[in-house]
């Protein structure tokens, strides 16, 4: 069976999800050099607010689509506190402290945050509810649910909104500035504090929504998810080049895309009763059509990680990481 | 209307900047009358930048700084703007990334008035008409003497009172210093009062009435401009004679 157009489907959505999680990794990074490990958390909050409150509206009179939306409604203004918060409580006090201070602040964030989820919302893995039918269509061998296709539409239209904000208004602009060189933008009358804030505030919106889109595509919700999610998402901000809001798109999208194929085709390239040399040493095994398949999926993650290295190995910088020099 | 040199804009005393333990302005005190243009001398590591950036408090200082009557050494800088002081700092410092139109938006950020920013902008372009040429073009691919400009410009956008300039003549080819002076000085005949500071001694005083000598970190001479011109430390020292 031929899966190429299945795990492109598969790896656009994984890539939507990590996209838009990158993208707060990437702005904050972008305006303070910062890498808010906090990030993932806040996305397996919000996931987890959406959770509370689909279930306690379930079976309600609500429409299921009206529960939905309050779930992500609720979990945005959530997410943007708690953002806010890590920022004004745990970032600023450290803002010209040396770099290594915030970093360990934030792995420390990090780790209350998956804690004080684990205490509102226990250790055993939720199942986040399908209360929303997901028919599925098929296109040719493979097929799409509709839960994907939302998730593909409202990663989209949240990264053109995104990109819209930050490059057509007047407050995009003051972020650039910011990010290019505070101490000049504040010259231009522009609030650091203010746009800082924002930064984190509006990267944990795009979460909120993230950690319902992931929700809702794998049907179960940890308090650890913040974790590989956050990892990955971080990657994928590095591989695009970490601070530009393309790049953690780019990024996001490919690292979905190369995790699909790879866990699609790993088995079968690894599969060692294809080659003639050593399916001779393993007839028992191979005869029969039987196979010797030396990595299987479960080793989807390693691909991940391995093109994050690869790239960084050729391009430090990232994909569209780039040095634009000051001075003509 | 005020008159010239009527009343200080800008009065330090005292000023003291240190880095660390180590001091760089030493206790300065100088004054700019409104509608003056006086200009801060000094060679390299005098402290003039300190002096420019304690001004625009991107750096603390001690010792009093008045600027309209109000004492603004507590303020945070970015409200100064507000108040019309303006610096175009050491390196321009215009932001390489943004588009020309896109530097000059953030010159008028903590303005309101919408239509009187646009016509701003287009008296902006007709002055320095190769801005208008690649509006649209991120400020990182300007040459060293269009970016000068683009500095002045987008502090011309917050319509300053007070214009501090630090060496925007330097790293330039004599014929854009010519034409960067040409701008600074038409800034001056519409009012804007402005502290200049200089290594080019000869050519910062042709353009301003007074001036200050500074030498580690101290103001050692204080006078007109013709006087400092024929002022035998300052030819020794500035104009190599
Ligand atoms: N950020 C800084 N940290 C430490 N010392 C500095 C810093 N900036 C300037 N200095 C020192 O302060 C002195 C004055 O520098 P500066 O104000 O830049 O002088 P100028 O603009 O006249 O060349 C110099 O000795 C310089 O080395
Ligand atoms: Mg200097």
């Amino acid at each position: 069976m031929d899966i190429f157009l299945q795990q492109i489907i598969n790896g656009l959505t994984t890539g939507s999800v990590y996209a838009v999680v990158a993208l707060g990794y990437t702005m904050v990074y972008g305006v303070i050099q910062l890498i808010n490990f906090a990030h993932g958390e806040v996305v397996m909050i919000g996931a987890m607010v959406a959770f509370t409150v689909i279930t306690s509206l379930a079976g309600g009179a609500l429409p299921a689509p009206v529960i939905l939306l309050t779930a992500v409604v609720a979990a945005i203004p959530v997410c943007m506190t708690i953002g806010y918060l890590l920022e004004r409580i745990a970032y600023r006090p450290l803002r010209h402290a040396p770099r290594l201070a915030p970093l360990i602040t934030a792995i420390g964030m990090s780790i209350i945050l998956a804690h004080l989820a684990l205490m509102v919302w226990g250790r055993n893995p939720k199942a986040f509810p399908q209360i929303i039918a997901n028919p599925v269509f098929n296109i040719g061998e493979a097929s799409i649910s509709s839960v994907q296709i939302s998730i593909i539409l409202l990663s989209f239209t949240m990264m053109a909104g995104l990109s819209w904000f930050v490059y057509r208004t007047r407050f995009g602009i003051a972020m650039r500035a910011t990010a290019e060189d505070v101490r000049i933008a504040g010259l231009m009358g522009v609030n650091a504090d203010k746009v800082i804030a924002a930064t984190f505030v509006i990267g944990a919106a795009l979460g909120a929504v993230a950690g319902v889109m992931y929700g809702s595509y794998y049907g179960i919700i940890h308090y650890t998810m913040g974790f590989t999610l956050g990892l990955k998402a971080f990657s994928a901000a590095v591989l695009g080049g970490i601070g530009n809001l393309a790049g953690a798109m780019l990024g996001g999208l490919l690292l979905g895309l190369v995790e699909a194929m790879g866990s699609g085709y790993i088995g079968e390239i690894t599969d060692l009763c294809q080659w003639s040399l050593t399916s001779s040493m393993l007839v028992e095994q191979c005869k029969d059509g039987g196979n010797f398949v030396l990595f299987g999926s479960n080793y989807q993650d390693v691909f991940a990680f391995l093109m994050l290295i690869l790239v960084l190995v050729f391009r430090p910088s990232g994909l569209l990481g780039e040095r634009v020099s000051e001075r003509a | 209307m005020n008159k010239p040199e009527s009343s200080p804009l800008l009065d330090a005393l005292n000023l003291e900047v240190h880095y660390g333990g180590i001091a760089a302005v030493k206790g300065v005190s100088f004054s700019v009358m409104q509608g003056e243009m006086v200009c801060l001398l000094g060679a390299n590591g005098a402290g003039k930048t300190s002096t420019l950036k304690a001004l625009a408090r991107m750096i603390n200082s001690t010792g009093e700084i008045r600027y309209a009557g109000e004492k603004i050494n507590e303020l945070p800088s970015h409200v100064l703007i507000n108040k019309g002081l303006a610096l175009v700092p050491e390196g321009r410092g215009i932001f390489a990334r943004l588009t020309i139109a896109e530097n000059l938006t953030m010159g008028a950020y903590h303005r309101q008035d919408k239509a009187e920013i646009a016509a701003d902008v287009e008296r902006i372009f007709t002055m320095l008409p190769r801005l208008k040429e690649r509006e649209n073009q991120v400020a990182g691919t300007l040459s060293g003497g269009e970016q000068q400009m683009l500095a002045i410009g987008r502090a011309l956008m917050g319509r300053p009172k007070l214009l501090l300039l630090d060496e925007p003549s330097m790293g330039l080819a004599p014929i854009m210093v010519a034409k960067v002076f040409e701008v600074i000085q038409s800034v001056a005949a519409q009012g804007v009062t402005i502290f200049l500071v200089e290594q080019n001694a000869l050519l910062a005083l042709k353009v301003c009435s007074r001036g200050y000598v500074m030498e580690s970190g101290k103001i050692t001479i204080s006078d007109t401009a013709p006087n400092l011109l024929a002022d035998a430390r300052v030819r020794a020292a500035y104009l190599g004679e």
